[in-house]
Parts: C-alpha cells; sequence; structure tokens
C-alpha cells in the first residue's frame, strides 16, 4: 500500500512494479554469485584460524605444508607488510593475526594448492605455538578495572585528562542538549532501566568468496562478493602495495550483504596467495567461517532514564550505552548514542557511549548500525511511560514526537520529516483496533536513522537503435538496477524495457561508495537522473544541428526533442531511438555522465506494530500479526521497498526472539552454523504487511529517500512491547528466546 | 559571523568549547579554521567527519555554502550497513 501525501510530479514509470531485471537469472540459476568465478589452472585457497579466544602467536612452522606435493603457496602474518595508510592497520591485523589471535577463528596463516583436499592437508601441517592469554567476551566485564587487557596500548579517547592506564574502553561519547538534571527534576513520573543485547549475525546466505589472480607484471583482478568493489580495491591495493589502477575488482551478484560485506576479510589473503603462487586462487568462506571471522553487529548494555509529566510531556531523557565492537575499536555505539532519542521532541538529553573491545571478531555494520539496540532500550521505557500515565502508546509517541523544527537529539533541526505520518497512519490502520486473544500482546515502536549519499559516478551510453545502457559502480543487494532503470526510463521518456542497467568493474567509472547507508537509490539515482539530463542537453543538440535552430530552442518531451519557442519554426519531433539513428552524422556516439559526492540524503522514520503470543508453559513466541509504517519519501519501484520493509521486520524477528552468539568458557562461539545460530524461516513469520507514506525528500528530484535501514530499527523494541504484554512482564534481554520468557515468567510469579 | 557546533566527542578535542563563532563562507573554510585553532581537533577531521548546514548532512564537501545565519554542526562520520 502506498500512500503518497504531498508529491506534485506525475511520474509515468517510476511508481510502477515492473519485473526485476536480475529475476530470471536468479531463478534459473543463471546468476553468478561469488563462488561460481572459475580461472584456468586455478588453485584452492583454505586459511588455518585460531582456535583460542586470545592467544599470543609464538611462532608458525609453515615448512611441512609447503613440502606437500600440490601446495603452490603458503602466507602468514610475514606475508604482509604494515600499510601506510592510518584506515587500514586495524584491517591488516584482522585479515592475518600479527603478534596475537585476538578471537577464535582468527586468521593466521593461508594456503593454496591443487584441489580442496590437498589444502585441507596442508593446514593440518602447519604447526603453530600459542600461549594462551585470559579473553573476556561480555561487554560489561570487559570494562571493569581488572578485566584481560586486549590491547596494552589503548587509552580510552574522549576522555579529559587522556587516561594513563590501559583500557578495553577505546572512545567515551557524548551527545545532548539542555540541562538534564534540570529536567528530570521537572518530571512527575520517571523510569529507568537497564537492557541488554546479544551479538547477531547479519545472517547473508552467501557466504564470502572470491577469485584473485595477480601476474608477475604486477597487475591483478578480483572477482568477489560485496557491498563494494571500489572499497575492496582501495583496501587489498593498501594492504599488498598495490598501485589502485593496476587491481581490477569486479562484483559478483550478491546472495545478501546487509551491512556484512562492506569490508574485506579473506580478498587480500588470496590476492597474496595468488601472487605468491602466480596462479589465480579461489577462497571460499564455510559457513562455520562466517559465524567465526566476520562481522557480526555488537552486543550491547545499555541504562535508559525517561522523565515525563503527568500530562504525559516528556521532560528529559538520559541513555547510557556500551557497545563492544569485536577485537577493534570501531563499534557503532555513537550512531547508537546518536540515535537513541532522535524521534522525539526533547528540551534536555545526554546520551553517553562506550566503544568496547572484547575477544570477539571484529564487529561490521549491520543495517542501521547500532540503532536497533538503542531503540529498544529507549521505545521499551517510552512504552511503560505510556502505560504509567494511561495514554495510548502512539498518542504518547505523538504527543512527544519530532517534526519538522525539533532540534534533534543529536544536534541539527529536522526539516521535512515522516514520523508523525507514520504514527498517525498507525491509529488508523485496522490492525491497531484489531481484537487479541488470550496470551497475546500488541506492541509498538519507533525507529529513526540518518540516511546518507556519498560519491557516485555512472554512465548512460544511447544505443544506435535507441535503447540505453546505463553504467553504474554499486552491487544491486536491495533492486537498485530496477530502481536506477526506471529513473532513467522516466527522465529519458521510454520504456522500462528500453534500459538495461549494468555494475561495471572498478576499471570503468570513478570512485563509487560502498552500497550502504541507504544511499543507492538515492545516490546514484540522482547520478542516473543527471546523466540522462547530460545525455537529453546532448540530444537536444543533435537535434537543433539536423534543424539547423539554437539549441535553446529545442526541448525534451516524452521521448522526443521538440522545437518549442517563437522562432524556434515547425519541425516534426525527433525521437530518442531516431536520434540515436543519425548520431554518427550528427557528432558521434551520444552519451551522458555525472559525478557526484552526493548530499542530502533525507533522514527517515518508521513505526511498527506486531501481535504476538507467548506459551506460557514453553516460553516459545509466535508472530501472529506485523505491520510497517515508513517514509519512503518517494518509493521508485513499491515492491522493493516492501521487500526492505518486510526484511528489516524479518530480521528484526530473528533479532529479537532466537539469534545470538553463544560462548563457551573457553571463549569458543559454541553455535557456528545456521542449526544452532536460529534465524527466522518463513514459517516463523506472518505474512508482514507494509504501508509506504511518502514525504518527499527535498534533497532529490523526484523526493526519493534510502529505505534500507530504518525498517531493522524498530522490530527488537516493538517484538519486546508486544511480548512483554502478553507475557505480563517486561522483558529486558535480547533474544527474547524461550529460557529467558521462562524465566522472566518465573520470576515475576515468584514476585 | 557564521556559528559553528562542534558535537559528541568533538568538543574534547576543541579544549570542551561547544560553539564556536568564525568567519567561515563553506565548510573548508569551517574545517581549516577549526584545525588552526585546536591541533587536537586535527587527526579527526583528517578521518573525516559530517557537517550539518541547516539540517542537510554533508561530507566531504569543501564548498558547502555557509551563511551568517546557518545552523552548522560538526558531527562524526555518517557510515551506514
Amino acid at each position: 500500500m502506498t500512500e503518497q501525501t504531498a508529491l506534485k510530479r506525475e511520474f509515468k514509470v517510476v511508481g510502477t512494479r515492473p519485473l526485476r531485471p536480475d529475476g530470471i537469472d536468479k531463478v534459473t540459476g543463471r546468476a553468478k554469485f561469488g563462488a561460481d568465478a572459475n580461472a584456468p589452472g586455478m588453485l584452492y585457497g583454505l586459511i588455518l584460524r585460531s582456535p583460542h579466544a586470545h592467544a599470543r602467536i609464538k611462532s608458525i612452522d609453515t615448512s611441512k605444508a609447503e613440502k606437500l606435493q600440490g601446495v603452490k603457496a603458503v602466507v602468514t602474518r610475514d606475508d604482509f607488510k604494515r600499510p601506510d595508510r592510518a584506515d587500514l592497520i586495524d584491517i591488516w591485523i584482522n585479515v592475518m593475526a600479527r603478534d596475537k589471535a585476538l578471537y577464535d577463528g582468527h586468521a593466521v596463516a593461508a594456503v593454496a594448492a591443487t584441489s580442496k583436499a590437498v589444502a585441507r592437508e596442508a593446514l593440518r601441517l602447519i604447526k603453530v605455538k600459542y600461549e594462551v592469554l585470559p579473553h573476556v567476551i561480555d561487554v560489561d566485564e570487559a570494562m571493569k578495572p581488572d578485566a584481560p587487557i586486549l590491547h596494552p596500548d589503548m587509552r580510552t579517547e574522549g576522555v579529559e585528562p587522556k587516561p594513563k592506564k590501559a583500557s578495553n574502553v577505546a572512545h567515551r561519547y557524548e551527545f545532548g542538549h539542555g540541562n538534564i538534571e534540570k529536567g528530570f527534576a521537572e518530571a512527575d513520573i520517571v523510569i529507568e532501566r537497564s537492557f541488554k543485547t546479544e551479538a547477531s549475525h547479519q545472517g547473508y546466505i552467501e557466504p564470502h568468496a572470491c577469485l584473485a589472480s595477480v601476474g608477475p607484471d604486477g597487475q591483478g583482478d578480483l572477482w568477489c562478493c560485496t557491498q563494494g568493489h571500489f572499497m575492496v580495491r582501495n583496501a587489498c591495493a593498501g594492504l599488498l602495495g598495490i598501485d589502485v589502477a593496476k587491481l581490477r575488482v569486479t562484483a559478483s551478484e550478491i546472495g545478501g550483504g546487509f551491512g556484512g560485506k562492506t569490508t574485506v576479510f579473506i580478498e587480500p589473503v588470496a590476492l597474496a596467495l595468488s601472487r605468491k603462487a602466480n596462479r589465480p586462487v579461489k577462497l571460499v568462506m564455510s559457513r562455520n567461517e562466517v559465524f567465526r571471522a566476520t562481522g557480526p553487529t555488537s552486543s550491547s548494555s545499555i541504562d535508559v532514564k525517561i522523565g515525563v509529566k503527568r500530562n504525559g510531556r516528556m521532560t528529559a531523557a538520559r541513555a547510557e550505552l556500551r557497545y563492544q565492537g569485536g577485537a577493534f575499536s570501531g563499534s557503532p555505539v555513537e550512531f547508537g548514542a546518536m540515535t537513541s532519542f532522535a524521534c522525539y521532541d526533547l528540551p534536555n538529553v545526554q546520551t553517553i557511549g562506550h566503544d568496547v573491545v572484547t575477544n570477539r571478531p571484529k564487529q561490521v555494520a549491520y543495517r542501521a548500525p547500532g540503532a536497533p539496540m538503542a531503540a529498544f532500550a529507549v521505545e521499551s521505557v517510552v512504552d511503560e511511560l505510556a502505560k504509567k500515565v494511561g495514554m495510548n502508546p502512539l498518542e504518547f509517541r505523538l504527543l512527544n514526537a519530532a517534526r519538522q523544527g525539533t532540534k534533534s537529539s543529536y544536534g541539527p533541526t529536522f526539516g521535512p520529516i515522516g514520523l508523525e505520518a507514520t504514527l498517525e497512519r498507525a491509529k488508523t490502520h485496522g490492525h491497531y483496533s484489531a481484537p487479541l486473544g488470550p496470551n497475546q500482546g500488541r506492541g509498538v515502536a519507533c525507529g529513526f536513522w540518518f540516511n546518507f549519499g556519498g560519491n557516485t559516478c555512472v554512465s548512460l551510453n544511447i544505443g544506435e537503435d535507441g535503447t540505453v545502457a546505463l553504467t553504474e559502480g554499486n552491487p544491486d543487494i536491495g533492486g537498485s538496477r530496477a530502481s536506477l532503470t526506471m529513473m532513467a526510463a522516466e527522465e529519458l521518456g521510454i520504456p522500462y524495457e528500453k534500459v538495461r542497467t549494468v555494475i561495471a568493474d572498478t576499471g570503468a567509472l570513478g570512485y563509487n561508495e560502498v552500497t550502504d547507508g541507504s544511499r543507492v537509490t538515492f545516490a546514484a539515482g540522482l547520478a542516473t537522473i543527471k546523466a540522462a539530463r547530460d545525455a537529453i542537453k546532448k540530444m537536444c543538440g543533435r537535434a537543433a544541428k539536423i534543424w539547423d535552430i539554437p539549441e535553446e530552442a529545442v526541448v525534451w518531451e516524452n521521448g522526443h526533442a521538440k522545437p518549442a519557442g517563437p522562432n524556434a519554426g515547425t519541425f516534426k519531433p525527433l525521437s530518442l531511438a531516431e536520434l540515436a539513428a543519425k548520431a554518427s552524422a550528427t557528432g558521434g556516439p551520444i552519451a551522458g555522465h555525472f559525478e557526484v559526492n552526493a548530499d542530502g540524503a533525507g533522514v527517515s522514520f518508521a513505526t511498527h506494530m506486531v501481535d504476538v503470543e507467548v506459551d506460557p508453559d514453553t516460553g516459545r513466541v509466535t508472530v501472529l500479526r506485523y505491520t510497517v509504517f515508513q517514509d519512503a519519501g518517494k518509493a521508485v519501484h513499491p515492491s522493493y521497498v516492501e521487500g526492505q520493509f518486510q526484511g528489516g521486520a524479518a530480521q528484526g524477528v530473528g533479532w529479537a526472539l532466537n539469534e545470538e552468539y553463544v560462548y563457551g568458557k573457553d571463549g569458543r562461539l559454541q553455535n557456528p552454523g545456521f542449526l544452532d545460530y536460529r534465524i527466522p524461516v518463513a514459517s516463523d513469520l506472518p505474512m508482514i504487511d507494509t504501508v509506504i507514506l511518502e514525504i518527499p525528500n527535498p534533497g532529490h528530484p523526484y523526493g526519493v529517500r534510502g529505505v534500507g535501514e530504518t525498517s531493522i530499527v524498530p522490530p527488537l523494541a516493538a517484538i519486546a512491547n508486544a511480548v512483554s504484554a502478553a507475557a505480563g512482564v517486561r522483558l529486558t534481554h535480547l533474544p527474547m528466546s524461550p529460557p529467558r520468557i521462562l524465566k522472566a515468567l518465573m520470576d515475576h510469579q515468584r514476585g | 559571523m557564521a556559528k559553528i557546533v562542534l558535537w559528541g566527542s568533538l568538543k574534547q578535542a576543541a579544549d570542551g568549547q561547544t560553539e564556536i563563532e568564525m568567519d567561515a563562507t563553506n565548510v573548508r573554510e569551517v574545517l581549516d579554521t577549526l584545525a588552526e585553532r585546536y591541533p587536537k581537533l586535527k587527526p579527526q577531521l583528517d578521518r573525516g567527519v559530517s557537517v550539518s548546514i541547516d539540517g542537510v548532512m554533508f561530507r566531504d564537501a569543501w564548498f558547502a555554502p555557509i551563511k551568517p545565519d546557518s545552523e552548522v554542526y560538526v558531527l562524526p562520520r555518517m557510515a551506514g550497513g
């Protein structure tokens, strides 16, 4: 369902639901994913990983492995020189352990051999001497003064004076405005609670995979599944000392990323093996490796305190957030702190974030990184406060909602935003008034994400038959080929079927940032529209030449150049196909280009509503009904927008109810597989209903806002509010798996 | 004079200053002036920041114009998933 509020432009292609351009390839198995790349003479790579959570690597003996027949290369830390770029240091340590293994699964050595069997045998022949060190897994434990220290040189930044003692707290961040103490003093009711969330993985179905080929001339090619092949090129070039222009990276189709494929893990290792062996090397992660050695999101520990007047108006809010980001600094706690209260108009607000390191794999972005956990904690307290003051949860949120002109909790003043629209629509939706049965509960929650634009470069080539090839540089993780094709067709005034969009390799275009931040439909869409306008200008120029009239006297309408104005004369309009056919005679090929560092992405809000049933005997939760209300600015292809909304909700259901990294006392991950790490499957989910609201983004020609991330922000809280309502007890620890719910029920019964 | 608000961890590196007045007409002038007045800020500025001008977020946009009455926030660099 799409509901438009203020858009004036009439669209012909945008807003329709054409067939997806990658559909047939994907359902027939013809699409090429990361592991589908092959090359003549290819070797198979495998990585040896640390079995310890924290250990000093005293020595690595690869001599026996190197002598094994069929082994063509072995690499260790000695094959990776310290990069010059400061931003690559952590990645350098993460792709191959240096003096210490920092987590269970940390890469220690790698081999390339003529078969997987030989490579496996070679791994067994590598002898690593470890000195096992004390480890720490939990974020709160890691912050204690006597916790095992991961990095002896780490001093907490953001604290004055700078500490002299080493700590696992890498950074302290603080945001806010007003007078927090005065705000709480003005409140009639104050609720303060503590929450925990466990680490969840993005759960993409396609494991990381790549094929690397580096020749003796120093030129390299890499095929891989990634959210950003330009990022892969630049990171690998920096880690291996290769000129950027000499490394060409081609992105495969991608079987999910959700933020998890925005960095490199195996790609530099495959390149190093290929360079050493002088043969192409293919490296494909197992699911076990994906869980142990790529980046889940942070686990967190959060305290929230909110004060309200009896009339329900918030007077002050405070949150202290502690996120562990694995063995390296850079957890998304800063974004958690910035987004915590972004949905509310608060006179007094303070958020403090602690970025903590632990002996876990380095966290990587996961849709709206840092925001869902913060929203879980804040929206849980908001839910309690609404009950306490006797207001329904939507009215309570509307009373306190951020609007155009609200000074946001992270600083800037909001422009036109859609939070209020999502809440108002939720109020009138049939879901909200539907009856509930025994042991059932309904929860609502709101969420916010920034969205951004970034560096983008596209080319649009007019073919001689009047069809159009659009070349862009962002792996398609959520329907960007369809939406860019539609925007090109819309602007050029030709049918969708006349445009094909391809994702070019890194040699074909200028730098395109990673597909993240919900940026591609916004930024690459903007660039596509501008590239189309560039081509239109050129086509109008060709028509002007043919008619021998000034270029200014030609306009572009409905896919045709037309004479316009008092002195233009009368000529039969020339279609895009007619101009394309005459391109050679009128000046050569016609192409449009656009390069931009796009800004003005426009923030995004959503409200989610969910009904659940809790089995009091087993603690099992069944999700009965789910509705997403989100502002999309302008939904270019509504089916994809609905898919993004539904996907965020589905991943949120997993994070809220089941998904969890479980560690043993030895610091080793106990559930590195989909049997024991339980993501939701179709039978766990109801049909997720969606309502698309369209509050146009003034920063985009068609009003587009990114939609890929906001949809995962409210579900944890919405489901927790529903479960708490059904169970009659507040749940404060995710996931709300059956054992946790049973314990909460029993504790509640005991009083 | 434009009023620039430093946010989050940035204010610690600017000797605790939150609001800074300066003659700046674009983002580049803001960043250059901040680096000159507060050398401790330079590493963070070099790593990258976001600048919000009247509610619109910019990254690496040196020539984005700033009016004397603009609301300008220098914020941590935005990223996403």
